[in-house]
């Protein structure tokens, strides 16, 4: 299972930005996955409550934001999105087609918890 | 205080740049590299065998061998050959990253090589997502396997430089729609260069060596 490993990949983008940005907790991650790309939501969250232990992170929300393969036929410029198999073009047959999206793997944005900082102090 | 912070950024990253190295370092070493993958059996290490016996000797071959367990067996067939080849263990992960690979090129005496085929674990998932930073992806889809394997894995084929149709001399008792299954690849990978053969009995292998002599710098 490649999930683990991309689990820990996922923990480092994370915790880079966490601690970038000063934070003392990290509570929800979004992440966007294509349909094309072979991950698997259910063991990326097993795998997540495992390696997140003991870090900034643990107890962290995955929310995945699944996104569906689109497709533009080259031959008569429809676009279709794929509910399940690969299929051409739905209105003229043609496998002349080009994939727009469901490709997508990455990290998009968290929500951190971050200590209050004495901004007004500062600028006094 | 709550904030939300944008990331945007692409999981396979770390390991994307890691394999930009090994990229670097067999573009030093003017070796081309392979990173051959195939569903368990289809044929990575009969296909191997049968390139080496018929690759020019002008060309010095490495390999680079991935299993799940601490196996030899396909390494061993390989050094047999009298091929340096390096047995990378992944302690149960289902494919090579390119983290492994840097330890492996380590091993191998690139110098005096031009060419390195990297086996892949038996899988048809995960080895799509990791880049090694070899020149082609080359798949091997054996017709014993079925015809709807693209379909099944669009993934695989979407990143593919070249495909291996292997074991055609098992076509008469296997129902395998050739053109179904071409129609799916050519969704996923228009024009890919596909090449039709057999390890056991040879056919197809001529076009094969070609293609890949043609990419190879003699040193
Ligand atoms: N008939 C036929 N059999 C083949 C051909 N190529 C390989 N085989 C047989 O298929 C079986 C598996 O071949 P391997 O080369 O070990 O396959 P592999 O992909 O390296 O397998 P793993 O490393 O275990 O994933 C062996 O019994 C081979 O003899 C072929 O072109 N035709
Ligand atoms: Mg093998
Ligand atoms: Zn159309």
């Amino acid at each position: 299972m490649h999930e683990l490993a991309v689990t820990e990949s996922i923990l480092k983008i994370v915790l880079e930005s966490a601690q970038k940005n000063k934070a003392t907790a990290v509570t929800d991650i979004t992440l966007t996955i294509g349909s094309l790309s072979s991950i698997v939501d259910d063991s990326v969250q097993f795998y997540w409550n495992y390696v997140s232990q003991g870090t900034i992170c643990e107890n962290a929300k995955l929310h995945f934001n699944r996104v569906r393969a689109t497709l533009k036929c080259l031959d008569c410029d429809t676009t279709y999105s794929l509910i399940d198999d690969l299929t051409p073009c739905p209105s003229c047959g043609s496998i002349n087609v080009i994939i727009l999206s469901g490709e997508e793997f990455q990290v998009d944005h968290i929500e951190i918890i971050k200590e209050e900082t004495n901004q007004d102090e500062t600028t006094r | 205080m709550k904030q939300r912070v944008e990331i945007v950024k692409r999981i396979m990253d770390s390991n994307d740049r890691l394999a930009q190295n090994n990229q670097a370092v067999l573009y030093r070493n003017q070796v081309y590299g392979i990173n051959l993958m195939a569903s368990p059996g289809a044929g990575k290490t009969s296909v191997i065998l049968e390139t080496i016996k018929r690759l020019p000797a002008t060309i010095k071959l490495g390999v680079i061998e991935g299993d799940t367990a601490p196996v030899t067996i396909d390494s061993d067939k390989i050094a047999a050959a009298g091929i340096p080849a390096v047995q990378i263990n992944t302690g149960g992960e289902c494919h090579l990253d390119a983290n492994m690979i840097e330890l492996a090129l380590a091993q191998l005496p690139l110098e005096a090589l031009n060419l390195i085929i990297v086996e892949n674990v038996g899988n048809l998932i995960c080895p799509a997502a990791f880049q090694l930073g070899t020149h082609a992806n080359v798949l091997i889809a054996s017709i014993p396997e079925g015809d709807d394997k693209p379909y099944k894995y669009p993934n695989i084929y979407r990143g593919l430089d070249v495909l291996l149709i292997n074991k055609i001399d098992l076509s008469p008792y296997i129902d395998f729609r050739m053109d179904y299954f071409q129609q799916g690849v050519e969704m996923l990978n228009p024009g890919l260069k596909t090449f039709a053969l057999s390890a056991k009995t040879g056919e197809g292998f001529d076009a094969w060596i070609a293609w890949l002599t043609d990419k190879i710098i003699t040193k």
